[in-house]
């Protein structure tokens, strides 16, 4: 049967990993090549790259980050951060990247995840939805999502948008809570689970995780069909591997 | 020198496929074309393939190289992987219908879609991470690879070949399908070996060795 996935993300600027709080105190953590190794060696069963380079003109750094890690790295590649258009998912694909992942440009424009996913194949275009509960307490729980790193509503509800993009060719989810994002609190479970039972691609949870028993609840009550993680596995608070047998070890099935 | 050549229809990501077959094949050169004649010069060659199986069929068609994997197939060893395992079969399903090159009997179908039952729990379609594969029969291509070892899957169809004896390997995902096929010099897989790590590899450098003769 298939495995849980576990995902390490890595937040790239201008062609070095880099890690900080919610963009703030951001440091460097290192040559990509390097980092996305030390994941593969431990297990990792794909690799999140995350551009937050600010200037476009730093684009052509991506590119060739991206070809770096493709040339020593044999497990999936997914390439996030300024994809408009499928000229960028050309380019990103055509440097190495097996996915790519697109948050404020579909919903800007929905026509853009069909023309990419008849093009290249739904199976590699991810669309990331950043949600916000906008609900409050003793309601039923609704979720918004937001675009432009979290500051803009896009005036959508998260499950319908979840339903409406994939009808419209996005091959899989990642799903992101604005609010337990950097929380380490944990994923918004309901949401996960709300949007798992909406769609029927994979979902990947993201947004919260601060210890192991996350990423169970993540997989278990979440639904999610694989687990994103950043600073647990930066900070080397877990080794992928650890995460692994601890998940193992609680009946979930993860490739070993 | 000996030449492995990656047969491109234009479709989909060569790339790590070219750079994995290249770390692989030693001191065989690794060629990606779409010219028939130059594939025709290599020794062994790659059918890939991302995409829906119409587009792939007028692709190979319209660079008549539908016709050189025909001929090839006879003799030269050849590895199919993904959709082009699934263009190897007679039929595929997809995309409304549609013929395919024939080398293994059998048809290409799709997992059920998941019931709409609410369950966040159910099997997602695609069929899309890290799956195992058990090794029907020995095959040269499983050199050195543990049975039931973990490979990456992503894909909506999968192959239903009609005879048996093709089948090299299989792989549970609501039931059993076959997930690899080989007859004579051909060795088809469903998963990537490019994107599936160390077995992968080991699976790729098995192509660059084998001999069916």
């Amino acid at each position: 049967m298939l495995a849980k996935r576990i995902i390490p993300c890595l937040d790239i600027d201008r062609g070095r990993v880099v890690k900080g709080v919610k963009f703030e105190d951001v440091q460097d953590a290192g040559d990509p090549v390097e980092v996305a190794r030390k994941y593969d060696l431990q297990g990792a069963d794909e690799l999140v790259f995350l551009d937050i380079t600010a200037s476009v003109d730093d684009r052509p750094t991506l590119f060739q980050t991206v070809e770096a890690v493709a040339r020593q790295i044999y497990i999936p590649l997914t390439v996030g951060g300024g994809v408009r258009n499928c000229a960028d998912v050309r380019a990103l694909l055509s440097a190495g990247a097996d996915k790519v992942s697109i948050n404020t440009a579909a919903v800007d424009n929905p026509d853009f995840v069909t023309e990419a996913g008849e093009r290249y194949g739904v199976q590699c275009i991810v669309v990331a939805i950043d949600a916000k509960r906008v609900s409050k307490k003793n309601q039923p729980p609704r979720w918004e999502v937001f675009t432009h790193g979290g500051r803009k509503s896009a005036g959508l509800d998260a499950i319908e948008w979840a339903r409406t993009i994939v009808q419209r060719g996005a091959g899989e989810l990642l799903v992101t809570s604005i609010d337990r994002d950097g929380t380490k609190g944990g994923y918004d479970l309901e949401l996960l689970n709300a949007i798992s039972a909406a769609v029927s691609v994979p979902v990947i949870a993201s947004g919260g995780v601060g210890n192991l028993e996350h990423l169970y609840d993540g997989l278990t009550q979440g639904g999610a069909d694989a687990v994103l993680a950043a600073s647990i596995f930066h900070q080397g608070t877990y080794t992928v591997g650890e995460a692994k047998q601890f998940l193992a070890g609680r009946g979930v099935l993860v490739r070993t | 020198m000996a030449a492995i050549g990656i047969i491109d229809y234009g479709m989909g990501n060569l790339h790590s496929l070219g750079k994995a077959l290249e770390r692989v094949a030693g001191a065989g050169r690794v060629v990606i074309s779409y010219d028939p004649e130059e594939l025709l010069k290599c020794d062994r060659l790659v059918l890939p393939g991302v995409g829906g199986v119409r587009e792939c069929m007028k692709e190979l068609q319209r660079l008549e190289l539908n016709q050189l994997v025909i001929e090839a197939a006879r003799n030269k060893p050849m590895l199919g992987i993904c959709l082009g395992m699934q263009v190897m079969l007679e039929w595929s399903d997809e995309n409304g219908g549609v013929p395919a090159l024939g080398l293994f009997p059998g048809r290409v179908t799709r997992f059920p879609d998941p019931p709409e039952d609410g369950s966040a729990n159910r099997l997602k379609v695609p069929h899309m991470g890290w799956n195992r594969v058990r090794q029907t029969r020995p095959h040269p291509m499983w050199q050195g690879i543990p049975d039931d070892a973990w490979f990456y899957f992503v894909h909506s169809y999968h192959a239903a070949p009609a005879d048996p004896a093709h089948v090299l390997g299989s792989t549970e995902y609501g039931y059993t399908f076959a997930s690899a096929v080989a007859r004579d010099n051909i060795a088809a897989f469903q998963f990537h070996p490019e994107k599936s790590q160390n077995h992968g590899m080991t699976l790729l450098a098995n192509f660059t060795q084998w001999d069916p003769a």
